[in-house]
């Protein structure tokens, strides 16, 4: 068989299937392998501590709790609602990163004074700064979902500042001393030449933030006491895991893909904006090579 | 007497404090006439493009008098009277070959229309009117050095400032865009400072040659070409054109030795 000739979606199509097979080749074949030699270590291979792969697909047809919807239904929703916290707390976080990062590449005095806390707060985990933002959000009466976004925003800022800074410094020296000799202000230079030499950057730090910011919205809604979103379903198959393991890698698995999509959709959107010359460059080079 | 395009009395810069300071430049005086054709030559280090940084306000003296077009080299930046060449010709990828020749049009505030119609005008005066809508990673290092010569003389520049522009250029390909600034200098009559480490080319450019030497960089030898305005291939085979480049490359070594003793 040969994948030349498909098209570049069937292709990718064709590689993802090929490795969720592979992976689940792998589990399975793990269990049967480890069960017959007797071996526990590092994970027992019994169906209490890793189920199945139709059991953890099959969990995801049957109802969530009795007589009510199938989980997958429980699940899209809650991962729906999750995923709107994340956005938002993208959006805001990737607009607070890029207009520091063009704050600290304007100003060295801003970059010396701020830089440090820009990087001391990432080491402050997630779970320590959630119900401080919670609180404060609730003194100042915010809605429960936008003090989520809050918290997914913290995480998603970072990635955006760090790689804007470098973008921006990016374009040669020569490039911005033309510009300093057409008598360019600053703002110009920066969006005909810093901002799109920059982004490239840009996207790879939102790729970045766009799995944080669903980390940071799942870990967010657990101090809000948020109902219906999907980390307060996760801490309670985790509660439940001894007796329905399934339910638990089932809600992980949608937990997964909700990140995966929409890291995704930013990538769409960085085929869209900016890879555009990039890619035709390469094609480029290589029909060059080529012919 | 017509106004002088630059005009320099007791120029120096230094670099650094202390005992890291280096003196770059020191003592330059010179005068350029509108229409001159100069170029800076002279050994590594002797400061020639650091004096081509002073006149366009990339770098300011740190001693003395420079005056462009009667006026501070800020003042003639801010009235977009330069155009730069550099060695590399710094294209923006992103653009296209009119857009990139469009650039300093739209900071200067040119409507779309006279932009459009002002690159197409550039780039079939460097012959590369075919190339309008190409990317500049699809051309050659000669053709992206003629899309940046274009994007310097788009918007007329009173002066044009070429630091080694032809440096990374293969001799025969070099050749060719000397012939082409030559053509360009006379079409359009811009004044012309050019830095270059190679003595023919300066020879084969130029209206006056200027021979600096370092430590500190100085002028140290002033030579004018008399060779006949139009210059072609055959100006190459001219005994004159050789007499003179053998007085460039005295000049060049009674520099280097007035540095040793």
């Amino acid at each position: 068989m040969t994948t030349r000739g498909m098209s570049r979606a069937a292709r990718s199509g064709l590689s993802i299937l090929t490795v969720v097979v592979v992976l689940v080749a792998l589990w399975e074949g793990y269990k049967v392998l480890w069960t017959a030699l007797e071996w526990s270590w590092p994970v027992r291979p019994d169906n209490r501590t890793l189920p199945h792969t139709w059991d953890i697909l099959g969990a995801l047809f049957q109802p969530a709790q009795r007589n009510g919807p199938p989980l997958l239904w429980v699940e899209a929703k809650a991962a729906s609602l999750t995923l709107r916290e994340a956005l938002v707390g993208f959006l805001i976080g990737g607009a607070v990163g890029f207009w520091l990062g063009v704050l600290f590449v304007r100003s060295a005095t801003a970059e010396r004074a701020f830089m440090p806390y820009v990087v001391a707060s990432q080491t402050v985990p997630i779970i320590a700064i959630a119900p401080m933002v919670v609180v404060w959000g609730g003194r100042l009466a915010l809605p429960q979902w936008l003090t989520i976004s809050i918290i997914a925003a913290y995480l998603t800022f970072f990635p955006v500042v760090i790689n804007t800074v470098r973008g921006l410094r990016s374009p040669e020296t020569t490039s911005m001393e033309l510009m300093r000799s057409y008598a360019s202000t600053p703002r110009e230079t920066l969006w005909k030449v810093q901002v799109p030499a920059a982004l490239p950057y840009i996207f790879t730090a939102l790729k970045v933030s766009a799995a944080a910011s669903v980390i940071g919205a799942i870990v967010g809604e657990l101090p809000a006491g948020f109902r219906g979103g999907l980390g307060r379903d996760l801490l309670q198959f985790s509660q439940q895991f001894t007796a329905a393991p399934q339910k638990l890698f089932a809600a992980v698995l949608i937990a997964g893909i909700a990140g995966m999509l929409f890291v995704g959709l930013v990538t769409v959107a960085e085929h869209r904006w900016v890879a555009a010359s990039a890619r035709q460059k390469t094609d480029w080079q290589t029909t060059q090579v080529v012919g | 007497m017509t106004a002088l395009v630059v005009e320099a009395r007791g120029v120096g810069k230094t670099f650094g404090s202390g005992p890291e300071q280096t003196q770059a430049l020191h003592g330059i005086d010179m005068q350029i006439a509108p229409g001159d054709f100069i170029s800076l030559i002279g050994p590594s280090g002797c400061g020639k493009s650091t004096l081509l940084r002073l006149i366009g306000d990339l770098a300011s003296p740190s001693v003395g008098e420079l005056t462009v077009n009667g006026k501070t080299p800020g003042q003639a930046r801010l009235d977009r009277n330069y155009g730069i060449v550099f060695q590399s010709a710094t294209l923006l990828d992103w653009r296209t070959v009119e857009k990139n020749v469009e650039l300093p049009l739209e900071i200067m505030g040119f409507e779309s229309e006279a932009r459009a119609v002002k690159a197409q005008e550039m780039l079939s005066l460097v012959q590369l009117d075919r190339f309008a809508g190409h990317y500049p990673w699809q051309l050659s290092g000669g053709m992206q050095q003629r899309v940046a010569i274009a994007r310097a003389l788009a918007f007329n520049p009173s002066l044009l400032l070429m630091d080694e522009p032809f440096g990374a250029l293969d001799e025969m390909t070099r050749e060719l865009m000397q012939q082409e600034v030559l053509r360009l200098w006379q079409e359009t009559g811009t004044t012309v400072v050019f830095v270059t480490h190679s003595i023919p080319e300066a020879v084969f450019l130029s209206t006056r040659v200027l021979v600096m030497s370092p430590r500190p960089g100085t002028i140290s030898d002033e030579i004018p070409i008399d060779l006949a305005v139009r210059r072609d291939e055959d100006t190459r085979e001219d005994s004159r054109y050789f007499a003179l480049i053998t007085e460039v490359r005295e000049a060049l070594r009674r520099g280097e030795r007035g540095t040793k003793t």
